[in-house]
């Protein structure tokens, strides 16, 4: 093209977050959120908002601050010393950070899937069990059967696993781990899951297995996810925060985002240009 | 959105390569199109029965690089997923070859009527009227592959503009040949052809006027296609 844009003071160009970032009756809302890992600061001033029954994809270069924000959702950062968060979280109105808040209660409200599946070395039934035994959400042995099976059929791998479930879960494949561990997620009945880039270590069939699965979950929950991959975002999600530098650049409809964004350092991204 | 569609600053050269190539190859095959429609014209103008012969015998020209183009936008989606101002830019060219295909085949019309006319030994002045909607329609279709050549919104707006006249002049060569029929019966053979190309010219200043459209699109990402020339402008004011 003949025309060749002057590299953007990065700092100068990120003034403020372009787009939408808050919506009606948001399920979570973050207001003017800071992380410092000590000194360094990791996340500047990022407020947004969830909202129900959405999917919303968080993308940006490494280190941008994304998986840092989302580990804030629920509190997953509190276990890292050294790291720091301010500003307002609320779940559902509720302030999230108070004092009388209990992280692990907090953790089955909002639940995560991580990048590398991560099965307990139990069996099936076990790994999928252990939430609702912690969490007393079964009086006895059916109704604990019944959440097993229920968990395994919303994460879509009953049907696979159905003969074996005093099997090892780590003796699945990388696919089916995943799914076991959405099962795992699902099982203390959350409100919100979060995903840090849940497909990355997944085969495009896995892959496309896990993207409809979060289709489908989307009717229950709401669902943050962290992704490198723009497809993916653009598959899955509704909404699309794109994170730079710790800044939240941009927020808009994935639809929007993917075809006409208005920032350029989002286009830059997205369309794998020089930042 | 106003961000920049730099096509030499992905990280991937190759990628960079590619969509520069694609937009030459529709540029070039807008270059071959012009020449067809200006050729057409003349040839009719001059009752040339040899020229007309030449554009209606080299549209498959144009076909071919239709075909091509399309494999490389088609190639490009499959590999790279382009999205933003990459994937406009490509989803204009596939639309923008399709317009320039349809001008090809209204230039080849052009041709095929200016041997027919110049066999009837008709005089050229008996359609001197398409001269100025010719002329018109050149310039049109000129300025929008200008305006898709330099990525110009405001050049594409001012094209899109000049269509309202352009009807305007076909109505009035509609009626006049109608005329022509009523007063001499025996004309109507040829003004029916007349007609035709005047039809043909009408038809490449809408194509003209498509690709103005897709210009926009590729530039500031709103579809302003079907909406009048003051929504569009209130449209891209927002």
């Amino acid at each position: 093209m003949t025309q060749v844009a002057e590299a953007p003071d990065i700092h100068q160009a990120i003034d403020g977050t372009v787009g939408s970032p808050f919506t009606d009756k948001p399920k979570m809302s973050t207001r003017n959120v800071d992380v410092f890992y000590g000194d360094k600061q990791a996340i500047f001033d990022v407020s947004l908002d969830i909202g129900n029954h959405e999917v919303i994809a968080l993308i940006g270069p490494s280190g941008c601050g994304k998986s840092t924000y989302l580990r804030c959702l629920n509190r997953m950062n509190d276990t890292i010393p050294g790291c720091s968060v301010t500003g307002e979280f609320r779940l559902d109105e509720e302030d999230i950070y108070v004092k009388s808040m209990d992280p692990v209660l907090l953790r089955a409200r909002v639940g995560m899937v991580f990048q590398k599946p991560n099965p307990f070395p139990k069996s099936i039934y076990d790994n999928v069990a252990y939430g609702p035994k912690l969490h007393g959400l079964a009086g006895n042995r059916a109704e604990l059967d019944e959440i097993v099976v229920s968990s395994l059929q919303k994460a879509g791998l009953y049907e696979e696993v159905k003969d074996r479930l005093n099997v090892s879960g780590t003796g699945l494949s990388g696919g089916q781990q995943q799914r076991l561990c959405i099962a795992r997620t699902i099982a203390v009945s959350p409100e919100v899951i979060l995903m840090d880039e849940p497909a990355s270590a997944l085969d495009p069939i896995a892959t496309a297995t896990i993207e409809e699965l979060i289709d489908e979950l989307r009717q229950n929950y709401t669902i943050a996810i962290v992704t490198h991959s723009m497809q993916q975002a653009a598959r899955v999600s509704q909404r699309t925060a794109y994170f730079h530098l710790g800044k939240l650049v941009e927020v808009g409809d994935t639809n929007q985002i993917f075809t006409n964004p208005q920032h350029q350092l989002t286009e830059n991204y997205i369309t794998g240009r020089f930042g | 959105m106003d961000t920049d569609l730099n096509l030499t600053q992905h990280i991937s050269h190759r990628f960079n390569e590619e969509l520069e190539e694609v937009r030459n190859m529709a540029l070039n095959m807008g270059g071959l199109v012009e020449k067809h429609v200006s050729d057409g014209l003349k040839a009719l103008l001059k009752a040339d029965s040899k020229l007309g012969e030449k554009v209606a015998s080299s549209d498959y020209k144009v076909n071919a690089m239709e075909v091509d183009i399309d494999e490389q936008c088609t190639l490009i989606l499959a590999r790279r997923q382009p999205a933003a101002s990459d994937l406009r830019l490509v989803v204009s060219i596939i639309k923008t070859i399709t317009d320039l295909e349809r001008i090809g085949d209204e230039a080849e019309q052009l041709g095929i009527a200016a041997i027919k006319l110049a066999d009837q030994n008709t005089k050229p002045s008996q359609f001197v009227e398409l001269r100025h909607l010719g002329e018109h329609v050149k310039g049109m279709l000129h300025d929008a592959l200008d305006a898709f050549a330099r990525m110009d919104v405001e050049a594409a707006l001012e094209t899109i503009q000049t269509s309202t006249i352009l009807n305007e002049e076909y109505d009035a060569i509609s009626r006049q040949l109608i005329l022509q029929m009523m007063e001499d019966p025996r004309q109507i053979k040829n003004a029916l052809r007349v007609h035709w190309c005047a039809r043909s010219l009408e038809r490449i200043g809408d194509h003209s006027e498509n690709i103005c459209e897709y210009v926009v699109y590729l530039v500031k990402g709103r579809d302003v296609r079907h909406v009048s020339i003051d929504e569009m402008k209130a449209e891209l004011e927002d």
